[in-house]
C-alpha cells in the first residue's frame, strides 16, 4: 500500500448539461508532485474546487490520510492543511505583503493585530524556502511573479501540507518559471505533497513525478512521468496524435502592411507614458511577434494600432494609409482585424447569441441587412457556416449564448469571424491565452495559413513558446521600448527572457 | 455533429417563459399581500368604529366590498360607474405604457433612465403649449410632446456621453428642472398665456382647441355603446400599443437596435466593434424621453386633467410608475403594455373599493409589494429555470443515454 496523503475516489460533479467530473479518481502520495493534465474544460479546475471545498461532488468520496474527510468549504480544506494558489491571484492591492499573508489568519493580542511576531514567522518562512518578498511592499508595486511568492507564502503560514497550484507558469517570464520549479522541488524535499495543473508538458516532464491525466471529464489514468514522453501524455490527454510544433514554409515578406513610427501612448493606470516612441514594420506575409512580460505595454500598443486608445505621439499607416486618427470602424473597413487580448472584455458580447457574435465586426455589411433591418437568415446562414468551417462547438448552434460556451470555443469563434473577414493585417493578442493544445495547434494553423496567403500578421504573446514556433521576427518589448529584434532561428529562450526582463537591450540603431 | 443543428431554440424559449412567470409569482404574492393588508386595515377601522366582526365574516368583507372591487373595478364599463372602470384604466395605462417602454428602452442600452418623470412634465408642456396657444391639430401636438421629451432626455445623455456624468443623477436633477421651469413658464404671475386665473390651472384643452383633444373611439356590445355617450376613451392605448410594437421591432429586428443592445450588454466589445458608443448614448436617452413625453401627450391631451402649476410640487407619478411597469416587464416591450394595464388596474380598482372601511392606497401597497418583488424576478427565474431543468432531465433521461452511447461508437 502506497502512503497517500489525499485520495479523491470515483468523484462525479455535474452541473446542468454536462458532467465535468465523471468517477475520477485521484491519489496524491505523500511528497511527491503530482500534475494534472488535460484540455481546457477537462474538468481539472472543477476537481480542484472539489477537493478546496468550493463544490460539493454528486457522488465520490475523499479522503485524507486514508480517514474519509468532508470538505463542505475553504475553511474546512485549510483546516486539513490543503491550501490553493489560484490562477488569479486573491490578494488585496493595496495592502502590504504582510498583511496579504495574514489576512484571516491574524495573531492577535487582544484587540490588536500582533504584527511584529507575524512578521517574524514570515520572514522565517521566506528565508528557509527562498522565497524573496518584502513584506513591507504593497502588493500593487511589486510584479507578477513576487505576487505569486506571497500566495505561496500565505500557504505556507497556514501550515499546509497539500499544495494546489492552478496553472502558476501561465505570467512568469522563463527564468522565473525556473526559480519556481527550484521552491517547488524544495517543497517536495520537505515532504509537502503538490498538486500541479497545467497542460504545459515541458513542465510536467521538468518537475512532476507522476501525473493522471483528464479529458473531457473522465479520467485516463496516471502516468510515471519519468517513463512517459511527451507525445504519450499529449495523446492520452487530447485523445489524438498532436503537432507540439508547427511546420512552416519559409516567410515570403512582401510590402509593408504595417508601419509604426515613434508611438507614444499615455497610461491610464500610472502617469508615465505605457509605450514610449516605438516604431516597428509589418509587412505583407510574415509573423512579427511582440514578446514581452505582462504589462510592458503590449496592451496599450495595440490598443493605440487598434484605435480603442489614441496615442499621444507618433504616426500609424496602414497600406500607405495614414490611419494614427481613424475610426475603429475605418480601420476594420480598411482591412485590419483584432483578435483582442480580452475575450470577454472585448471579442465577445457575452449575452448575445453565438450568431450575432459572429457579425460583430459586419453586421453593418449589407450583405447583412438591408434599410438598417437585419436579415437575420443571412446572419444565421453566415454563422452556420462559420460555426462548421471552424469547428466551433456549442450546445445549441448558432442560437447559443455565448456566455454559456467554453473559453476555447469562444475563442475559435474570435478567431473565426477575424479571418474570415479575409483581412489585410491581423493583429492577434495573446490568441491561445487559456487554450488546450487540440486549440492551440488549430489557431497556430490559422495564423500560419493566413501568412501563407499573403496577410501581415502582428502576433503578441507572452508564451515564448508559442512567440519562437510561430514568428518569423521577434520584437521584445520592455517597459513601453522596443529593446530588441530576433530570429527565432537564431535565438533562444533564455536571451530572450533576459532582454524581457530588462537585463539586457540593444542600442537602437541610428 | 448533427446533434448541434437539430438543437431547437429551446433556451431562449424557456428563458422568456421563465421570465413571465416569474413576474406573474410577483403578481400573485403582491395580490396576497394586499389581501392581508386589506383584511388587517378593515379590522381596525371596524373595530375603531365599536363593530366586533369575527374573522370569517371579516374575511367575507374584505372579499366582496375590497378585494373583488380591486380585482374587478377596472372592468367595469360605463354604464355602472359614471365613466370609471374600463374608460379610466387604458387612459391611465397609455401614458405608463410610454414611460414603461422609455425606461425599458434605456435599460437595453445599459442606461438607467430615472428621468422619465421630468421628461414626461416636459412632454406635458410642449403637449398643452401646443394645443392651447398654438392651437395645432391633435397629431401635431403629440408630435410636440415626443419632442419636449426628447430634448429633455438628451440632455441627460449628452452629459453621460461627452463628461461620463452618471445618467441617474443629471435625471433626477433634470425631472425637478423640468418641473419647476414647466409650472413658471404656465404660470408666469398669473400672466401665462395658458393660465386660467379662475381655475388656477391651464385653460382646458376642450375650450381652446377642440381639435386638439385625442379622437375617441365607442364599442359595440350587443347592440349598445358599451362606453356610453358622454365619457368616452380616446385612441391613446393604441397609440401606445404602436409604440411598444415599434420599439420592439427597433431592439430585435434593426442594426440600430443591434447598435445599442450591443452597448447596453458590453461598452468595451461594442467600441472594438466600431460602434460610435457615445452617439449611441444620446440617441438612446432621447428616445427614452420622446416615449416618456408622448405619453405624457397621450395623457393631457385627452382632456381629463389640468395642469395646476401652482400645486404641482410633485413629479408626475406616471414618470416612476414607468420604471415599475418597465422592471415587471423585464424590459420587455410587449411585456410593457401589460404590466402597464395591470398597475393601471388595480389602481382603477382601488377607487371601487368601499371607502368607508378600506383606504384606497391598498392598490398603491398592491403595486408597491409586486414592483418590490420584481426586484427578486431574477431569483424567482433561476429557481423556475432549474424547476424547467429538472423535468427536463428526468424526461431525457433515457433517450440522452442513448445518445451518448452513439456518440462513443462514433
Amino acid at each position: 500500500m502506497a502512503d497517500y496523503v489525499i485520495e479523491m475516489l470515483n468523484i462525479t460533479k455535474e452541473f446542468p448539461g454536462i458532467k465535468a467530473n465523471d468517477n475520477v479518481t485521484l491519489q496524491l502520495k505523500r511528497g511527491e508532485i503530482h500534475a494534472l493534465l488535460g484540455e481546457n474544460g477537462a474538468g481539472k479546475s472543477t476537481l480542484m474546487s472539489v477537493l478546496f471545498g468550493l463544490y460539493q461532488p454528486e457522488a465520490g468520496t475523499i479522503k485524507k490520510d486514508g480517514q474519509v474527510v468532508e470538505i463542505r468549504n475553504p475553511n474546512d480544506a485549510t483546516a486539513l492543511h490543503i491550501g490553493m494558489v489560484h490562477q488569479h491571484f486573491k490578494l488585496v492591492e493595496c495592502f502590504t505583503v504582510l498583511d496579504n499573508i495574514i489576512l484571516g489568519a491574524e495573531p492577535c493580542k487582544g484587540m490588536v493585530v500582533d504584527r511584529a511576531s507575524a512578521r517574524k514567522r514570515v520572514v522565517e518562512l521566506s528565508e528557509r524556502y527562498g522565497l524573496k518578498v518584502d513584506p513591507d511592499a504593497k502588493i500593487e508595486d511589486i510584479s507578477v511573479g513576487m505576487q505569486q511568492r506571497v500566495e505561496i507564502l500565505k500557504m505556507l503560514y497556514r501550515e499546509n501540507e497539500i499544495l494546489i497550484f492552478d496553472e502558476p507558469t501561465a505570467v512568469l517570464t522563463p527564468q522565473e518559471i525556473d526559480e519556481l520549479m527550484d521552491i517547488m522541488r524544495g517543497f517536495k524535499a520537505e515532504g509537502k505533497s503538490i498538486l500541479f495543473i497545467t497542460h504545459k508538458l515541458a513542465e510536467i516532464k521538468a518537475v512532476a513525478d507522476r501525473c493522471s491525466v483528464l479529458r473531457k471529464g473522465k479520467y485516463m489514468g496516471t502516468v510515471e512521468v519519468a517513463n512517459t514522453s511527451v507525445e504519450e501524455m499529449s495523446r492520452l490527454m487530447v485523445g489524438r496524435d498532436v503537432q507540439l510544433v508547427s511546420t512552416k514554409e519559409e516567410a515570403k515578406p512582401g510590402d509593408v502592411v504595417l508601419k509604426v513610427e515613434n508611438l507614444t501612448v499615455p497610461s491610464k493606470v500610472h502617469k508615465n507614458n505605457a509605450v514610449k516612441s516605438a516604431s516597428m514594420e509589418v509587412h505583407a506575409g510574415e509573423i512579427v511577434c511582440l514578446a514581452g512580460i505582462e504589462g510592458n505595454g503590449q496592451t496599450e500598443f495595440v490598443y493605440a494600432l487598434t484605435g480603442l486608445e489614441k496615442p499621444s505621439e507618433g504616426k500609424v499607416t496602414m497600406c500607405g494609409q495614414d490611419i494614427t486618427k481613424m475610426p475603429i470602424r475605418g480601420r476594420s473597413k480598411l482591412g485590419m482585424s483584432h483578435i483582442p487580448e480580452d475575450r470577454h472584455k472585448h471579442g465577445l458580447v457575452l449575452d448575445y447569441s453565438l450568431e450575432n457574435n459572429m457579425v460583430l465586426q459586419r453586421y453593418w455589411d449589407k450583405e447583412f441587412q438591408t434599410c438598417g433591418f437585419i436579415k437575420s437568415r443571412a446572419v444565421r446562414a453566415y454563422s452556420d457556416r462559420l460555426i462548421e468551417q471552424y469547428d466551433v462547438r456549442s450546445g445549441q448552434g448558432s442560437a447559443t449564448i455565448a456566455r454559456s460556451m467554453s473559453g476555447g470555443n469562444q475563442q475559435k469563434a474570435i478567431v473565426a469571424r477575424e479571418i474570415d473577414k479575409d483581412p489585410q493585417l491581423l493583429i492577434a493578442v495573446q490568441p491561445t491565452r487559456g487554450l488546450d493544445v487540440g486549440a492551440i495547434e488549430y489557431i497556430h494553423k490559422q495564423i500560419i495559413a493566413q501568412r501563407d496567403a499573403g496577410k501581415a500578421v502582428l502576433l503578441v504573446s507572452l508564451e515564448l513558446d508559442e512567440v519562437m514556433n510561430l514568428s518569423d521576427r521577434i520584437l521584445v518589448m520592455y517597459e513601453g521600448e522596443i529593446v530588441g529584434e530576433f530570429d527565432p532561428k537564431t535565438t533562444d529562450v533564455q536571451t530572450l527572457g533576459l532582454y524581457m526582463a530588462g537585463a539586457k537591450r540593444m542600442d537602437k540603431e541610428g | 455533429m448533427s446533434k448541434k443543428n437539430t438543437a431547437p431554440r429551446l433556451g431562449n424559449a424557456s428563458n422568456s417563459i421563465g421570465s413571465l412567470l416569474a413576474s406573474l409569482t410577483c403578481i400573485l404574492v403582491g395580490l396576497v399581500i394586499g389581501f392581508i393588508a386589506l383584511l388587517v386595515l378593515g379590522w381596525i377601522t371596524m373595530a375603531q368604529d365599536g363593530n366586533a366582526v369575527s374573522l370569517g365574516q371579516m374575511l367575507q368583507k374584505t372579499w366582496n366590498s375590497g378585494f373583488k372591487a380591486i380585482l374587478s373595478g377596472g372592468f367595469y364599463s360605463t354604464a355602472n360607474a359614471m365613466g370609471m372602470g374600463v374608460r379610466t384604466e387604458i387612459l391611465q395605462a397609455a401614458p405608463l405604457i410610454m414611460t414603461g417602454l422609455s425606461v425599458a428602452f434605456a435599460f437595453k442600452t445599459g442606461l438607467f433612465n430615472i428621468g422619465a418623470a421630468g421628461q414626461y412634465t416636459v412632454g406635458a408642456y410642449f403637449a398643452l403649449y401646443a394645443a392651447i396657444v398654438l392651437k395645432l391639430p391633435w397629431w401635431a401636438c403629440l408630435i410636440a410632446s415626443a419632442l419636449g421629451g426628447a430634448i429633455w432626455g438628451a440632455i441627460p445623455g449628452v452629459f453621460k456621453a461627452f463628461l461620463n456624468v452618471n445618467e441617474v443623477i443629471t435625471s433626477i436633477m433634470f425631472n425637478w428642472i423640468g418641473l419647476y421651469a414647466v409650472n413658471t413658464l404656465i404660470y408666469q404671475g398669473g400672466t401665462g398665456a395658458m393660465y386660467n386665473t379662475n381655475t388656477t390651472k391651464t385653460y382646458t384643452i376642450k375650450q381652446a382647441s377642440p381639435e386638439s383633444l385625442l379622437p375617441t373611439f365607442n364599442i359595440q356590445v350587443g347592440g349598445k355603446d358599451y362606453f356610453g355617450a358622454i365619457f368616452l376613451p380616446t385612441i391613446g392605448i393604441f397609440v401606445a400599443i404602436v409604440a411598444a410594437v415599434l420599439i420592439w421591432v427597433v431592439l430585435n429586428k434593426t442594426t440600430f437596435g443591434y447598435e445599442l443592445k450591443a452597448c447596453g450588454h458590453n461598452k468595451n466589445a461594442a467600441k472594438y466593434a466600431g460602434i460610435n458608443d457615445k452617439k449611441n448614448i444620446v440617441l438612446s436617452m432621447t428616445i427614452a424621453g420622446a416615449l416618456a413625453g408622448l405619453g405624457a401627450g397621450l395623457f393631457y391631451l385627452s382632456g381629463s386633467k389640468e395642469w395646476e402649476p401652482l400645486v404641482s410640487t410633485a413629479l408626475p407619478a406616471a414618470g416612476f410608475n414607468g420604471i415599475s411597469v418597465a422592471l415587471l416587464a423585464s424590459s420587455n416591450p410587449i411585456g410593457c403594455i401589460f404590466s402597464a394595464l395591470f398597475i393601471a388596474h388595480i389602481t382603477v380598482g382601488g377607487g371601487f373599493m368601499d371607502a368607508s372601511i378600506f383606504p384606497s392606497e391598498v392598490s398603491d401597497i398592491i403595486s408597491g409589494v409586486v414592483i418590490y418583488l420584481c426586484a427578486f424576478s431574477l431569483l424567482f427565474k433561476s429557481g423556475i429555470l432549474k424547476m424547467f431543468q429538472r423535468q427536463g432531465k428526468a424526461r431525457k433521461a433515457a433517450p440522452s443515454a442513448e445518445e451518448n452511447g452513439k456518440e462513443r461508437e462514433a
